[in-house]
């Protein structure tokens, strides 16, 4: 029989025995030698059913299909844009999912998006080699023109959105600003106050330090609600 | 066996006081402090990412690279010559080999993770110093692995077997031999192992189960500095 040799949600470094037998199944950050299912990455324990995972407190962004992200465009062709998605190569925009306008030959393509734009795109397909195909046609997808960026680590969106989004709705309805929170940990911030966007940006600072700890909720309402007032 | 006493005063199977922290250079992706005796290392992790010169990319999987550097300062006395050398080279490339066996970086093709290892204060045992600590800041910046790396040195003294050599033991007049050893806690696997001396094969075996021991004890404080780190004021 198998046994599970951690509690749920504790911390746990690579190397940590999880669980024995083969009743318990690895997945994220969690691999099987032999009997043992082991640790990979530091992180908190996840088990649900027979499947083991360990949640990383840390990581650069992996590409995967269907992610929203925050890109920099980088670079460009006469077809295609490159876009900076905070992994180690960019991110091809190729022309014909970047607009639905019918563009010229030859036309001047910085008219759409220019080196150091940021744009809202989505993964549409991530090679083997980690070739990432990125697209701008979809609800919510766009250039961003005013506002803020700024970049956390990208293992720490959820909490920055929250259960069912109620972090992300919280910092909208305190500071009146508009929140873009993409899975590559970059999170644009557009208000009509600029005191509010530094709220909010303060707010998303706040989250990033706490992420680890419990009744986070309630101190980032603290803190909003006695910034608002000022 | 004329060496009996230690000069410092430890046990034959003690090694020096050893501190380890996480997140000392706030910039990198990961990072380590890891502290034994006066020996000082602090280790930063950058990447995955873009990897120069292009033919160096292996379209499977990700490249680690190493650099050790000891700092101009770090010595006692004598400034140390900056910049790579012969020897800083030579044990960047150990580092590599000791802890590529853990890491799993098939899921970044193309890529390198660089690893930044700097001696800020030294009293020999420098590349075991900075393997314990590239490991736990690989640890620390996300990256799949197997287990974490220890190491230590391990070595004769005049002839009686010791653990944690420092650098007077090293220069003892009546000759020292010193095996630096590192290997994963969870299997006991060795990853690095060098030897600079003479010494019979008994000897070598005592000397290799000092070093297990120890790399036990090393085990229990990068775990309790990885952990540290994100339970610190959780009640």
């Amino acid at each position: 029989m198998g046994e599970i040799k951690v509690k749920e949600k504790e911390v746990v470094t690579p190397g940590d025995i999880l669980a024995s037998g083969m009743d318990y199944i690895p997945t994220d950050g969690a691999f099987r030698d032999g009997e043992d299912v082991i640790a990979s990455q530091v992180g908190l324990v996840n088990i649900k059913g027979r499947l083991i995972k360990v949640m990383p407190f840390n990581g650069v962004y992996i590409p995967k299909m269907d992610d929203v992200v925050i890109g920099r465009v980088s670079d460009m062709t006469f077809s295609s844009w490159f876009v900076n998605v905070r992994y180690a190569y960019d991110g091809v925009l190729s022309l014909k999912d970047a607009s639905s306008d019918y563009i010229e030959r030859g036309a001047d393509l910085s008219a759409y998006f220019a080196i150091g734009d940021y744009v809202v795109a989505k993964v549409t397909k991530v090679t083997k080699s980690m070739a990432i195909d990125l697209t701008m046609k979809g609800p919510g997808l766009k250039k961003l023109t005013t506002g803020t960026v700024v970049e956390i680590t990208p293992q720490k969106v959820p909490r920055v959105v929250g259960k069912m989004g109620s972090m992300i709705s919280m910092i909208k309805e305190t500071t009146g600003c508009q929140v873009i929170a993409a899975q590559n940990g970059r999170i644009w911030i557009g208000g009509k106050e600029p005191k509010m966007e530094r709220l909010a940006i303060e707010a998303i600072q706040l989250i990033e330090e706490n992420a680890h700890k419990s009744g986070l909720t309630e101190k980032v309402k603290d803190f909003l609600t006695k910034g608002a007032k000022k | 066996m004329s060496y009996k006493k230690r000069f410092d005063g430890r046990k034959l199977t003690e090694t020096r006081p050893m501190i380890a922290k996480i997140g000392v250079v706030k910039n990198a992706v990961g990072s380590a402090m890891f502290q034994i005796g006066k020996t000082r290392a602090i280790a930063a992790v950058y990447g995955p990412r873009e990897l120069h010169p292009k033919h160096l990319q292996n379209p499977s999987s990700g490249r680690l690279r190493c650099h050790y550097n000891m700092m101009a300062f770090s010595g006692s006395g004598d400034r140390v010559r900056p910049g790579p050398s012969r020897r800083s080279k030579e044990i960047s490339y150990v580092t590599e080999q000791a802890l590529s066996p853990v890491l799993d970086l098939s899921s970044f093709p193309k890529t390198v993770v660089d690893v930044y290892i700097e001696l800020v204060q030294t009293d020999a045992g420098t590349r075991c110093a900075g393997i314990c600590a590239a490991s736990m800041a690989l640890a620390d910046a996300g990256i799949r692995m197997k287990d974490l790396v220890t190491a230590i040195s391990v070595g004769l003294v005049a002839g009686t077997a010791v653990v944690d050599l420092d650098y007077d033991e090293e220069a003892h007049e009546e000759g020292a031999v010193d095996i630096p050893v590192a290997m994963t806690p969870r299997d006991g696997q060795i990853t690095l192992l060098q030897l600079d001396g003479d010494i019979s094969k008994e000897d070598f075996a005592k000397a290799l189960k000092l070093a297990k021991d120890a790399c036990a004890e090393i085990y229990e404080v990068q775990k309790q500095a990885l952990k540290e780190k994100y339970t610190e004021d959780k009640k």
